[in-house]
């Protein structure tokens, strides 16, 4: 690893002011992805403010919903009473990624700003415009089972890493960000990750220095009817190949509102648009489910490893709306499932 | 009496039953302190229901502390101080920013118990408790401990009394070469925790429903201890050590030494 300057943050304005000061600067949360990326020579920041101890950690009801505090820790956030209780896509998500300990660590703010696990991405011998814009995409007629299949680019078809964050897009987050001087922003989640385009160095929107400070989730009437669906190589502990956040509403038998956001698929968390707009107003049959889901993948582009992402996301979104229609509770639609093996 | 005072905390007992077992290696046991190839040795020496015998208490001795001896000053680039409880005493340490807590503990601190694997946050080998929870100490930078209370492996037991989760892993054979054990053990104890909470998991029915304290099937601990990866898949019988912890209950044990006894 690298030489860094190291310094706790002794407020939320020192810790701003000297990372926007210093361009290669970085907040350090629970270091989990930023850490090992400094041991693999990927990043390269010359000074670390030290965050988790500043006062951003709390979970609690605003006027405009739940806040989340960006230095909360994933697992204090997933097991949250009003989290759980309101927000289970995002219990649900958070507890489908990394392990015990990792959760443990990771702070919210980080768990957004996570790089993505791209083999390429993480070689330093192997070219990758992410990690150094202008020298080619590895992956792109590499190996590439795991990558993109939604708005790539010829630079990029790294895929973004987090369940967490799906959960967020499906649920319309806010993020509220406050960067030099003072100066607030609200950023709908949406507009927080980015597609590669001529650009995939860039993985988001944050502005250098600017800091997660809270994670807003509006009202929803979807809690009853939520499910993540995580497709993996082995049944815990790994990255999605595909996953899906499904939410719904239900008004008689009509559906009055519905999400649906995917993971693996693409360079940000992709929310299923197409599909949304197909199943509202309509009744929550698997037919419409297959009908929506094989619309919204009509626009994929598998690569030469990847083309089977493409059934598999179509059938992964029947399911996860088959598993919110039936509450959302685990077990109904995994396959392979050993609920009843208690020995 | 003046070479004895390099390794004091050798008690007499402890001095005799080494002297019997390996006699030619007394000398540099007392001069540098007990060393792992001893440990191998006895191994060697002993054979295994010899070893049994003296098994724990040779495994006490091994996992204390010996104190590394400090270099002479030398300049540390970005050096930090740090002061933070490790296993119950107080710990100031000047370190590079970039050490993580594992090498602290392994190559400043001489407590070896936490292991490196993977040193990349994969395997959870160097899982260790600090301020309650089970975290990655090779993705925990040292200088970041500030304050915080770090348990180890070394600091479960109680004396010569092994902590239930060390006992029921022996019990149930719960590892085969021991590489991730350290680790697995420092896991299953702070899950007891996380259970007793009414914490959940990917795996829990419905996380909506919060309970004071989940009580955990296989398949729930093999979920939340999917950040411990054993590579001689010894998961039936760690499974079945933790069962019988968080259970309170017995779980029959499957091992015997070929003489029938337990």
């Amino acid at each position: 690893m690298r030489p860094f300057k190291y310094s706790n943050a002794s407020g939320p304005a020192a810790a701003i002011k000297a990372v926007t000061a210093n361009p290669t600067a970085r907040y350090l949360g629970g270091g989990t992805n930023l850490v090992d990326l400094m041991k693999e020579d990927v990043m390269r920041p010359s000074e670390l403010i030290e965050v988790t101890r500043l006062k951003f950690s709390a979970i609690e009801k605003k006027a405009n919903g739940l806040s989340i505090g960006g230095t909360a820790t994933n697992a204090v956030t997933a097991n949250h009473g009003l989290v759980r209780e309101n927000y289970p896509l995002l219990s649900m998500a958070i507890l489908a990624g990394a392990s015990a300990q990792i959760r443990n660590m990771a702070t919210n703010a980080g768990n957004l700003n996570q790089r993505t696990r791209c083999t390429y991405f993480y070689d330093v011998n192997m070219p990758c415009n992410k990690r150094e814009p202008g020298t080619g995409c590895g992956a792109l007629h590499g190996i590439n089972k795991n990558h993109a299949i939604l708005g790539w680019s010829e630079k990029c078809v790294a895929t973004y890493p987090s369940d967490m964050a799906v959960a967020l897009a499906a649920l319309n987050a806010v993020v509220h960000v406050e960067g030099a001087n003072g100066a607030k922003r609200s950023i709908p989640f949406a507009e927080f990750h980015r597609l590669p385009g001529n650009h995939p160095e860039i993985d988001n929107n944050l502005k250098h220095g600017e800091f997660i400070t809270s994670i807003e989730l509006p009202p929803n009437h979807l809690a009853d009817k939520s499910y993540y669906l995580k497709i993996r190589e082995r049944s815990s502990y790994a990255f999605a190949l595909v996953s899906v956040a499904a939410a719904l509403e239900i008004n008689g038998n009509k559906i009055k509102d519905v999400r649906i956001a995917l993971g693996g698929v693409a360079h940000k968390p992709w929310r299923a648009t197409i599909a949304e707009q197909l199943l509202m107003g309509k009744e929550a049959t698997e037919a419409n489910f297959k009908a929506a889901a094989l619309a919204e993948l009509k626009n994929a582009k598998p690569l030469g490893q990847n083309k089977y992402k493409v059934g598999l996301a179509a059938k992964a979104i029947v399911r996860a709306l088959e598993g919110a229609m039936q509450g959302g509770t685990y077990g109904a639609m995994e396959a392979g499932s050993t609920t009843t093996n208690q020995n | 009496m003046e070479e004895r005072s390099t390794f004091p905390d050798l008690s007499e007992a402890e001095r005799k039953a080494l002297e019997e077992l390996m006699p030619d290696e007394m000398g540099e046991i007392i001069s540098s302190g007990i060393k792992r190839r001893h440990f191998l040795k006895l191994f060697a020496v002993t054979g295994t229901s010899l070893l049994a015998a003296n098994l724990l208490g040779i495994e006490q001795l091994m996992a204390r502390s010996v104190p590394i001896e400090e270099q002479p000053p030398v300049l540390i680039e970005n050096g930090i101080n740090v002061s933070f409880q490790v296993n119950g005493s107080t710990q100031k340490l000047t370190v590079d920013s970039r050490m993580t807590l594992l090498d602290t503990l392994r190559e400043r601190l001489g407590l070896t118990g936490s292991k490196k694997g993977c040193d990349h946050g994969q395997c959870g080998a160097c899982t260790v408790i600090v301020d309650d929870k089970r975290v990655l100490s090779c993705l925990t930078l040292a200088a970041t401990c500030e304050d915080k209370k770090v348990t180890t492996i070394e600091g479960l037991a109680i004396g010569n009394e092994l902590h239930p989760m060390q006992a029921s892993f022996i019990k149930h054979d719960g590892f085969q070469c021991g590489y991730c054990t350290p680790g697995q053990i420092c896991s299953a104890v702070a899950l007891m925790g996380e259970a007793k909470n009414g914490d959940a998991s990917y795996v829990t029915a419905n996380v909506r429903k919060k309970e004071k304290s989940v009580k955990l099937s296989n398949e729930e601990i093999r979920e939340r201890m999917s950040g411990n990866i054993c590579r001689c898949g010894a998961y039936p019988n760690i499974v079945n050590a933790i069962r019988e912890v968080h259970g309170d209950q017995a779980v029959a044990q499957v091992w015997q030494f070929a003489d029938g006894t337990i």
